[in-house]
């Protein structure tokens, strides 16, 4: 008998790595014995780039970090720019930036639960869950003008106020959501096929959750119902009505059913936010962040100095360093900026979930086959320009 | 091409080339490879609103071999392009390049140290498609044009 590992080489090109991930397994037979995750094959240079851009400018950038999430990347990174420079934003600004926060949510999990399923083998609930997506990215577009990577969100508030038809669209997208989530729940919350392959498997309990820094619903599947939008409420999540769902055993059935029933909270929460819009304005007024109005450039040469002072130089937020956290479809994701009194960060560091999430799947993944391996990473939801930045 | 009628039977009498040329611009099988936020709007092309089947480009391999077409879709990192590069030689003649959004292009949005900018300095590309990212509607209107040019050189003319 011999004692010898096969090295398997997963990845970076492999349909279920979920972007360029590359895991080096050692295997005896089909039983993972080891992994080595590689990194770094989508290292872009954000943090590094960031440091060159003006604060407006970096909000662009956070876009291209999780793609998948846009919205709460551009929400981590403006409040932090905002707690730094002490800026008190409007309440309908919160508002709507909470409702575009749950929409995120919504198309992140659709998109997520498309790919896990497509690379178990399942192939209907990708065309499903893209459907609804395609919803959510026209309600995007036409708010901003870009599917993917809006950029809606400004320091200070909004970058212009919501168009008449949002609220009508978001009311009719949740209208019918809560029917649609129960589709793809027909087809995989009891197929047996879905249990034999995802349940009992990759598990991971809350104490090495904790220990491993691991947030988002990875935590909460294992029962531990940390949330920063009931524990640190932000955007006026305190003043919405919705649960924190939570699983108990950890393994990957359960994070599938944490993120299934996270999608019919944040419909819940995207209408109230909708429903209770408030009147007002949608930036902070008189705040130096703010770009002035597009019609008193026409008319007023203080506004035309003002905004061509913000273009080009920028504003200066006090000397200090901050850190802001928000919860983002995959976890805790905080932005920690050190301002030098300059127009630009003088550091911009990310806390990615992603990255801190992809860490428990060494641990994960021993001892199990390598048919689960893709399960697992699948689970995890990594969005590799996050993990790598 | 041309109808001729021999008897009973109706014959089509045409160029070997432009119907080779005809067959393969009609089954492009692209290469299943999403490096960044384009392979996000690539995988929504594959999808129902969009539906890429209808131009007879759905059968997405993952393998090279299989592959016709390499749609590089996201940042190319210096760390990453090894690998690219080595995907493309695996692929079997005859392939196309689509450079898919401003990263693939020109490297875009990230004028750093990582990224490599512009695919073109290492594949030879066909079809340029600009955009942060692609929608894809324009990532069908350049496939479509990548058809076009398969047309093209099957009738001989230039690439």
């Amino acid at each position: 008998m011999s004692s010898e590992t096969l090295s398997l080489n997963l990845g970076p090109q492999h349909p279920s790595t979920h972007g360029v991930l590359r895991v080096v397994l050692e295997l005896d037979g089909e039983t993972v014995v080891d992994a080595r995750p590689d990194i770094g094959f989508l290292h872009r240079g954000i943090e590094k780039l960031a440091e060159n851009r003006t604060y407006h400018q970096v909000v662009v950038l956070t876009d291209r970090l999780d793609y998948l999430a846009a919205h709460s990347n551009n929400l981590a990174y403006v409040m932090a720019v905002e707690k730094l420079m002490d800026i008190e934003v409007p309440r309908r600004a919160r508002y709507v930036r909470a409702a575009l926060a749950e929409l995120q949510r919504i198309a992140s999990h659709l998109f997520w639960l498309g790919t896990h399923a497509h690379d178990m083998g399942a192939m209907t609930p990708l065309f499903y869950a893209l459907r609804e997506r395609e919803a959510l990215m026209d309600i995007f577009e036409s708010l901003s003008g870009s599917r993917l990577t809006p950029s809606f969100l400004r320091i200070g508030g909004l970058a212009a106020d919501i168009d008449g038809r949002f609220v009508e669209t978001v009311k009719s997208f949740t209208d019918t959501f809560q029917g649609r989530v129960d589709e793809y729940e027909t087809l995989l919350t009891d197929n047996p096929i879905w249990k034999y392959r995802t349940q009992g498997v990759g598990i991971l309990d809350a104490p090495d959750c904790v220990r491993l820094g691991i947030s988002g619903p990875m935590l909460r599947s294992a029962g531990t119902a940390l949330d920063l939008r009931k524990a640190q409420p932000y955007c006026c999540y305190d003043e919405f009505h919705f649960e924190i769902p939570t699983g108990t055993a950890g393994d990957v059935y359960d994070r599938y059913r944490v993120r299934i029933r996270e999608m019919r909270e944040s419909a819940r929460i995207a209408r109230q936010a909708v429903e209770g819009l408030p009147e007002g304005p949608w930036a902070a007024p008189g705040s130096v962040t703010v770009f002035p109005a597009k019609g008193d450039l026409k008319q007023d040469i203080t506004a035309v100095i003002r905004h061509f002072g913000l273009v080009m130089e920028g504003f200066k937020p006090p000397a200090g360093e901050v850190y802001h956290a928000v919860e983002s479809p995959r976890g805790e994701l905080g932005f920690y900026i050190v301002s030098d009194g300059g127009s630009r960060p003088l550091r911009l560091k990310v806390r990615p979930p992603s990255f801190v999430n992809l860490q428990g799947l060494v641990k994960m993944v021993r001892g199990r086959l390598l048919a689960d391996v893709v399960a697992i990473i699948g689970a995890v939801d990594i969005v590799l320009a996050e993990v790598d930045r | 091409m041309g109808l001729e009628r021999l008897g009973e039977t109706t014959i089509v009498t045409a160029n070997l080339d432009r119907v080779v040329g005809w067959a393969r611009k009609n089954s492009l099988w692209p290469l299943s490879f999403g490096l960044a936020c384009c392979a996000i709007e690539m995988i929504s092309t594959a999808a129902a609103r969009y539906d890429i089947a209808r131009f007879g480009m759905e059968v997405f391999r993952p393998s090279p071999r299989q592959a016709d077409v390499m749609i590089v879709a996201g940042t190319v990192t210096c760390k990453m392009a090894p690998a690219v590069k080595r995907l493309y030689d695996q692929m079997a003649e005859p392939k196309w390049v689509v450079a898919m959004g401003a990263c693939a292009c020109s490297g875009g949005l990230f004028p750093t140290y990582a990224v490599i900018q512009g695919v073109d300095t290492f594949l030879p590309v066909d079809v340029y498609i600009p955009g942060c990212p692609v929608k894809p509607e324009a990532l069908l209107d350049g496939l479509i044009r990548l058809q076009e040019k398969i047309a093209r050189e099957a009738q001989g003319g230039a690439r």
